[in-house]
């Protein structure tokens, strides 16, 4: 966990990347409020606001008595929104950090290109 | 929500000195909550307070709805974990782990026998011969096992090597999930219990000036590094929580920023970093973070 984020978002973020990443399949279940507490070490309640907020989103859905499971085109859907953040999370800083360094874009550009290929 | 414990104005004097100052709290039910503060800050007279062991000059204390003073009802409710605990001067360490169901009717058999099989506990030294480490969790196991729906645990850890305080954390956060109850954890060591926080507290100079919901806290403070005459400028007229500096770099913890305002210090060139919930209390409560840690 690193420190100065809000923890349950951190939860939220690992379990999204699981399911990104195909680790957590669709229709599977993840680990309940109580495994993620023992595990990372946090607040039961914590870990809870983590998993809800996935809940709400619609990325998790309540098994009554048994636990939460992944949702059906969850993947897709968290695919999606990380596609339309990408740019304000790795391009935007990107730009910022060239431009202190005096890397134009057409620069950064090809950078990217030889790296991609090699 | 309901809160099982609520002080109005409370306050405690010892002559000159006051060492609870007009304390208005609550502690919400089956949450576990974080009192934190300096040596000396009043942490131990409040829970003495809210315990019955002590004597409210001044205020009022409500425990599950009614005075904890002489209130046997309530008291069986009620665990104290003290650091400097005195025992009975023959007592062996089975002595303590026979007599504590006594006082406390939630008291689970099996999971003292757990605990003291992994702390490693002599049962049948002298509490006396017993090493600070091993005095502390005779202390832990007593808070644990004793299972109270209101467990007080002031510094539990005095003397308690890496491997048992960890072991305290998962067994408190293990026994906790399983059933739910208002833990007080009073301590030193911030860093390592801030994620088990659900609450916090801090308490300065006898007064309360942080009681806020730990992850409000978290990310509530964000220091700024940079040349200082930038630094300088982004700060402006906000609230500065502490400021260092070396040379022509200055250091200045700020209160919250939002997503522009960090994008404006980022363009201006400045480093931000996270402030973690020990430095934020170090920084509100008036110390270096250098001699906070040798305090503890």
């Amino acid at each position: 966990m690193d420190e100065g984020r809000p923890i349950f978002l951190q939860i939220a973020e690992q379990i999204e990347n699981d399911i990104i990443s195909g680790q957590l399949p669709e229709e599977t279940q993840v680990p309940s409020t109580n495994e993620f507490a023992a595990f990372h070490r946090i607040n039961p309640a914590t870990a809870g606001k983590g998993v809800n907020l996935l809940v709400e989103a619609g990325v998790l859905y309540k098994r009554r008595g048994i636990g939460m499971f992944v949702a059906e085109g969850a993947r897709a859907r968290l695919i999606d929104d990380r596609r339309t953040r990408f740019a304000d999370q790795y391009v935007t800083p990107l730009l910022a950090e060239a431009a202190k360094l005096g890397i134009t874009p057409e620069q950064l550009s090809t950078m990217i290109t030889e790296r991609s290929t090699s | 929500m309901t809160a099982v414990v609520r002080t109005r104005g409370l306050s405690r004097h010892y002559g000159d000195v006051t060492a609870v100052d007009d304390v208005s709290i609550e502690f919400e039910q089956n949450r576990i909550h974080g009192l934190l503060g300096r040596n000396g800050a009043g942490k131990t007279t409040l829970m003495s307070l809210l315990t019955g062991q002590e004597f409210a000059s001044a205020g009022t204390i409500e425990v599950f709805g009614q005075s904890p003073v002489e209130n046997a009802d309530v008291l069986s409710h009620v665990s104290f974990i003290r650091e400097s605990q005195r025992y009975p001067e023959d007592f062996q360490v089975r002595h303590v782990l026979a007599t504590a169901p006594r006082f406390l009717p939630h008291w689970d058999q099996e999971f003292a026998d757990r605990l003291v099989e992994e702390f490693r506990l002599p049962v049948k030294r002298r509490i006396k011969k017993l090493s600070r480490g091993q005095l502390s969790a005779v202390g832990v196991i007593v808070g644990l096992a004793g299972r109270a729906p209101l467990t007080f645990f002031d510094e539990p850890y005095l003397g308690l090597d890496a491997v048992a305080r960890q072991l305290f954390y998962d067994r408190l956060l293990e026994d906790y999930s399983e059933h739910p109850r208002t833990i007080v954890l009073s301590t030193h060591l911030i860093d390592e219990v801030a994620n088990l926080l659900e609450h916090v507290v801090v308490i300065d100079d006898g007064r309360i000036i942080v009681d806020e919901d730990a992850e409000t806290l978290r990310g509530s403070a964000t220091t700024v590094v940079g040349p200082r005459t930038a630094v300088d400028a982004f700060v402006g007229t906000r609230e500065v929580l502490g400021r260092e500096g070396i040379g022509g770099l200055a250091s200045v913890t700020v209160a919250g920023l939002d997503a522009d305002e960090r994008r404006d210090a980022a363009a201006a060139g400045l480093e931000l970093a996270p402030v973690s919930l020990q430095q934020l209390v170090v920084r509100l409560t008036g110390t270096s973070e250098k001699e906070f840690e040798k305090s503890a």
